[in-house]
C-alpha cells in the first residue's frame, strides 16, 4: 500500500456563535466534526454533501484558510497545523485551491497574465525573466490561447474564467488541488469541458484532486474514491464503483435516488427524504442523519439518537457510520 | 385532445442596446395544454426565460416584444391593456422565479406577503385571507404553517422559501404556472421534494406547467412535452418519451450526452463533449447558429438557416441533416 500524501486525523472546526456574560461559549456550530481522511498520490477523491455539510470547510482547512479546532493535517510527515504560520506558508504552495464561482474569484482589474504571474512571483518560483514563457505555457495548458494574457477577466465566458483560476492553481506547481465546486457555476455543455481538462492536467502535472461536490453525478466521473458528508461528518466512503453500486447508508441512498435522471430504464424508487437538513448549531447526541431517516431503529436496539455511529469499515474499503451496518458496539 | 391553455405563436423579442440589437428570441411557436407540463431547456443565453417574461409582458426596458402572438384561452396578451393584463396575472397565469432568496421582501413577514397577493386578487376579507394562505402554506407541504406564516424569509431555508413562493403562486388557483428554474438554486435532496411537489399539484389542481430549466434530468422526471431552445430559437420539439428515446437535432443530443448521469457508472474515458461555446448574441453566425460546434455539420448549414420541420407526432426539429435523415428513414437509433 502506498504512503497517502495527505493524512486527515480527527478533524474539527467549531465556529462559536454566542458566550455568556463570563465568555463562556453556550452555542457552538460544528461545521466539520472528527473527519478524517487518507488521500493518496495520484488520485481523485470526490468529497460530497449538501450545502452546510461542511465540506468547503474541509476544503479551506486544508488550504490554511482556517485554523483547526482540533485534529492533524498531515503531510510530508509533518503536521500542518502545529506549524507556525510562516513554517506552514512553504506548505501551502503545495496545496493548490480552485474555487466555485469563476465570476468573482478572479480580480477584475488584474490582466490574466498578472493573476497567473502573481502567486509565480511572490514565491520567486523561477528567475523573473522566465515568467512570461511559464504563463503562456500554463495557459496553453488549460486550452486557451497565450495571447490572453494582456486581457481582463469581464472577457472571457464562465468556463473560460474557470480555466484562469485551474491555471493560477497550476503556476504554484501543486501536488494537491482543492477544487470546491469548480462547475457547479457553469453550463451543462460547458461542464464536461472543463471536467475533462481537470482529468488530463492531473496526468500531465501529477496532479492529486479533492474534488468536490454537492451532487453524486458530478463526482462520478471523475473520482477515485467518492466519501459524503453530512452535517460535518463522514457517512460513508467508497471506491467509486463500490459507492454507485451497493450504497449502504441511507443518506448515501436518498442521494443517488435523488438524481434526476434522464434514461428512464435506470429509473428507481425515489426515496424522498423529509424536512431539510437541520442546522449544524448545537446539534443533537447521536447520528446527525437520524431526524431525517426513514431505517431509524429498524435493526432493534440501535442507539441512533443518543450515540454517534462511528466510521467502520464494512468490507475493503468501505466505510459506513451507520448502525445498521456495524451493528450497535 | 386537451383544451389548448397558451398557445404562443412566432414570439420575438429583441434587446436594442448601444452595441447593437440581441435577438434574444426568435419566432418562437409553442402550446401548452390542459394539465401538461411543457419543459423548455436550454442553457444561459438561450432565450428560454426571456420568452417566458415576454409571455407574461414582465420584460424590462430595452427588452421589447416585436412579433407574434400569444394566446391565452383565445385572448391576445400582448394587445391587453396593463390592468387587464395585471388581473390575468396570478388570477390566471403564475410565475415563479429561480432565487428564492431573492424574490421574497425580506422585511415582511410571510402572511403580510401571501395575504397581500391573495387580497389584491380574490374579494376575500382579512380572516379568510389568512385561512387562505395557511391552507396554501399546508398545500405546499409546510410543517405547521399556523406558526411558520408569522417567519420572515430569513426564517426559512431555501426549499421552504421556494415553497412559499409556490404557495403565493398558486393561491388564487392560476391554469398556468410557470416555474423558471424552480429547484437550480436548491439541494439535490430538496430539488427532489420540489419536482414530487409539482407533479403532485398539477394532479391535485389540474393546473398546466411551463417548466423552464437547462437540466435534462429535471425533464426527463417532469415533463409530458420539451421544446429545446438554442440562441434564442426553437430546435427540437417532442414529447419527453421520444426526446430521451431519440434526440434528432445534434445540440440535444451533445446535452443528453455530456451530462455526468449515472447510468455509465463504469465507464472510466472522457465525458463526451461539446466543443466551443455559445456564440456572441449580437454576432452570430450565418446560417445554423449551432453550425460552429456541429459534429454533424455540413456546408450548407453555414448557408442557410434551416427551418423547423414537422415530422408528424408533434415532433419538430430545425437541423437540415436529422431533418433528411428521418425523411430517409435512415436515423440510427441512440
Amino acid at each position: 500500500m502506498t504512503e497517502p500524501l495527505i493524512s486527515i486525523r480527527g478533524l474539527s472546526k467549531h465556529f462559536t456563535m454566542a458566550r455568556d456574560l463570563l465568555g463562556r461559549t453556550t452555542s457552538v456550530l460544528k461545521a466539520v466534526d472528527d473527519f478524517s481522511l487518507d488521500i493518496y498520490p495520484g488520485e481523485t477523491f470526490g468529497l460530497v454533501g449538501e450545502s452546510g455539510c461542511g465540506k468547503t470547510t474541509v476544503g479551506k482547512l486544508l488550504v490554511d484558510l482556517y485554523r483547526p479546532t482540533a485534529g492533524e493535517i498531515i503531510y510530508d510527515g509533518k503536521d500542518l497545523t502545529k506549524l507556525k504560520p510562516s513554517e506552514r506558508r512553504a506548505y501551502c504552495r503545495e496545496i493548490q485551491l480552485i474555487f466555485q464561482d469563476p465570476y468573482s474569484s478572479l480580480n477584475p482589474r488584474m490582466t490574466v497574465g498578472d493573476i497567473i504571474s502573481e502567486p509565480i512571483r511572490v514565491n520567486r518560483l523561477i528567475p523573473p525573466e522566465k515568467v512570461d514563457d511559464r504563463v503562456g505555457y500554463l495557459l496553453n495548458a488549460v486550452g486557451l490561447s497565450a495571447n490572453y494574457r494582456n486581457r481582463f477577466p469581464h472577457e472571457f465566458s464562465g468556463g473560460q474564467r474557470q480555466r484562469i483560476g485551474i491555471a493560477r492553481a497550476l503556476a504554484m506547481e501543486p501536488k494537491l488541488i482543492v477544487c470546491d465546486e469548480p462547475v457547479s457555476a457553469l453550463d451543462v455543455s460547458i461542464q464536461a469541458q472543463v471536467l475533462n481538462l481537470l482529468d488530463q492536467l492531473s496526468e500531465e502535472f501529477g496532479l492529486t484532486y479533492l474534488f468536490i461536490a454537492h451532487g453524486l453525478n458530478v463526482v462520478k466521473h471523475v473520482s477515485d474514491r467518492v466519501g459524503v458528508m453530512y452535517l460535518g461528518r463522514l457517512v460513508e466512503l467508497a471506491p467509486k464503483r463500490e459507492l454507485y453500486r451497493n450504497p449502504l447508508h441511507p443518506y448515501t441512498k436518498a442521494l443517488l435516488s435523488a438524481i434526476p435522471v434522464t434514461n428512464p430504464a435506470y429509473r428507481k424508487e425515489r426515496i424522498l427524504l423529509e424536512g431539510d437538513v437541520p442546522s449544524p448549531i448545537d446539534p443533537p447526541p447521536g447520528c446527525r442523519f437520524a431526524s431525517r431517516c426513514y431505517v431509524k431503529g429498524t435493526c432493534g436496539g440501535c442507539p441512533c439518537e443518543s450515540e454517534t455511529p462511528e466510521l467502520v469499515e464494512v468490507s475493503p474499503e468501505h466505510w459506513v457510520a451507520c448502525y445498521l451496518h456495524s451493528g450497535p458496539r | 385532445m386537451a383544451d389548448t391553455v397558451l398557445q404562443v405563436s412566432g414570439l420575438s423579442t429583441d434587446f436594442v442596446m448601444k452595441r447593437g440589437t440581441v435577438h434574444a428570441v426568435r419566432d418562437v411557436s409553442f402550446t401548452v395544454r390542459e394539465r401538461e407540463v411543457l419543459a423548455i431547456v436550454g442553457e444561459s443565453g438561450s432565450g428560454k426565460s426571456v420568452a417566458a417574461l415576454s409571455v407574461m409582458r414582465l420584460l424590462q426596458p430595452p427588452g421589447r416584444v416585436t412579433d407574434g402572438k400569444v394566446l391565452y384561452k383565445g385572448r391576445d396578451l400582448l394587445t391587453l391593456s396593463h390592468k387587464e393584463m395585471r388581473s390575468i396575472r396570478g388570477n390566471h397565469i403564475s410565475m415563479i422565479f429561480q432565487e428564492p432568496m431573492t424574490s421574497l421582501n425580506p422585511v415582511f413577514t410571510i402572511e403580510d406577503q401571501l395575504v397581500e397577493s391573495i387580497k389584491t386578487h380574490m374579494k376575500l376579507d382579512s380572516n379568510a385571507a389568512v385561512a387562505r394562505a395557511i391552507d396554501m402554506l399546508r398545500l405546499v407541504g409546510i410543517p405547521s404553517p399556523e406558526k411558520r406564516i408569522k417567519d420572515y424569509p430569513h426564517q426559512m431555508s431555501g426549499g421552504m422559501r421556494q415553497r412559499v413562493m409556490t404557495a403565493m403562486a398558486l393561491s388564487c388557483d392560476p391554469d398556468l404556472l410557470i416555474a423558471d428554474e424552480p429547484t437550480t438554486a436548491l439541494d439535490v435532496t430538496i430539488q427532489a421534494q420540489i419536482l414530487a411537489l409539482l407533479s403532485e399539484l398539477r394532479d391535485k389542481i389540474g393546473m398546466a406547467l411551463i417548466l423552464i430549466t437547462h437540466d435534462l434530468g429535471v425533464v426527463a422526471e417532469t415533463a409530458d412535452r420539451v421544446v429545446v431552445m438554442y440562441c434564442g430559437q426553437v430546435v427540437e420539439e417532442a414529447s419527453a418519451a421520444q426526446l430521451f428515446d431519440q434526440p434528432l437535432h445534434p445540440y440535444t443530443l451533445g446535452l443528453l450526452e455530456s451530462i455526468p448521469g449515472m447510468e455509465d457508472a463504469e465507464s472510466d474515458g472522457p465525458l463526451p463533449m461539446i466543443p466551443g461555446m455559445v456564440p456572441n448574441p449580437l454576432n452570430l453566425p450565418r446560417g445554423c447558429a449551432f453550425a460552429p460546434r456541429c459534429s454533424r455539420r455540413e456546408p450548407r448549414c453555414s448557408g442557410g438557416m434551416p427551418e423547423l420541420t414537422e415530422l408528424g407526432d408533434g415532433r419538430k426539429v430545425r437541423c437540415f441533416v436529422a431533418a433528411d435523415m428521418i425523411a430517409a428513414e435512415v436515423m440510427p437509433r441512440d
